[in-house]
């Protein structure tokens, strides 16, 4: 399958992506520069980490004009799989591709260290391949990640099982001390109705070798080319 | 014309900058101040002498782009 990784200026998770999909998973990728105006091609969109356009006026909140959100956004209402990862993340919420809206993190400091996530949901490309329950550990780094939605939005959300990873302690259980910046029911991931588009502020990608401390973001990816794989074998029946 | 557009949080949603300074406040003898609410000041010229022209304009582009309904409001000035 073929990843398409969107390069915004100011995007610096883009390699870290673009070597996950290619060199540890085997898959094609390729680069998708902000100004494109189509996605190459590319069975899976990523929005990668780091400070689309500066982050001038709020996180995301310029990148949302970049020319191929255009193709993204229609690839996204097709049900094409999107994974928005950190500020790309930011840059789904200010689209409005996801609800709700990311505040500054409730103790004002940028965290930029290894949290505990519990699966919520399992019926989303990207979590296909988890257990529900299951803890994963996946390093996170942000100053915005304080997830903020209204209250009747909110409940829409829980009631839709739109939460697909919350920050719990080691044994996967929710606590305030676990929440690294505030957000509200511990949403650490978010998907759309449609299941299909999918935000996290936790980086899978900078989690998927031992090398790198480990390999729990491997399950992220591992849904998706699963999820492809099952799907083109599903098409090529007669 | 000019317009000034005033943004900040909407008084629900929790403002952890506004919070930090009024805790700094209070430390340094502001007892009084009870409360501090952070937000961004915007000043558009704008290539118009109409006035309503221009309070429409800068309520757009404070709409679409200078404030994110979800968490923020806005209020406008025109002279």
């Amino acid at each position: 399958m073929k990843f398409g990784i969107v390069v915004f200026p100011g995007s610096n998770c883009d390699e870290d992506a673009f070597h996950a999909a290619r060199d540890v998973f085997g898959q094609d990728a390729e680069y998708l520069w902000h100004k494109d105006a189509d996605l190459k091609g590319a069975d899976v969109v990523i929005l990668p980490g780091g400070f689309a356009h500066g982050d001038y006026l709020r996180t995301g909140a310029m990148a949302r004009f970049s020319p191929v959100m255009a193709p993204v956004r229609a690839f996204a209402e097709r049900g094409g799989p999107v994974l928005g990862i950190c500020n790309g993340f930011q840059v789904l919420l200010e689209s409005g591709l996801l609800p709700g809206a990311m505040l500054r993190n409730k103790g004002l400091k940028y965290r930029c260290e290894h949290v505990h996530l519990r699966v919520e949901q399992t019926d989303t490309p990207f979590t296909a391949a988890a257990t529900v329950g299951q803890v994963l550990t996946i390093p996170i780094g942000h100053g915005e990640g304080n997830y903020f939605a209204p209250p009747e939005t909110l409940k829409e959300i829980e009631a839709n099982r739109q939460v697909i990873l919350r920050y719990v302690d080691p044994l996967g259980r929710i606590d305030q001390a676990s929440n690294p910046n505030g957000s509200v029911n511990g949403i650490a991931a978010l998907c759309n109705q449609g299941r299909n588009v999918v935000g996290m502020m936790p980086h899978p990608e900078r989690a998927c070798e031992a090398l790198v401390g480990g390999v729990d973001g491997r399950v992220i990816f591992d849904s998706i080319v699963r999820a492809f794989r099952s799907a083109e074998s599903l098409a090529l029946q007669p | 014309m000019r317009a000034r557009v005033f943004v900040t949080l909407k008084p629900s949603v929790f403002d952890p900058q506004g919070r930090t300074i009024v805790e700094a406040l209070q430390s340094l003898g502001y007892g009084n101040v009870a409360d501090v609410r952070q937000g961004k000041y915007f000043e558009l010229d704008l290539a118009t002498t109409e006035r309503g022209q221009a309070e429409r304009l800068a309520a757009d582009v404070a709409d679409k782009v200078l404030a994110n309904p979800v968490i923020e409001s806005y209020r406008i000035e025109v002279d």
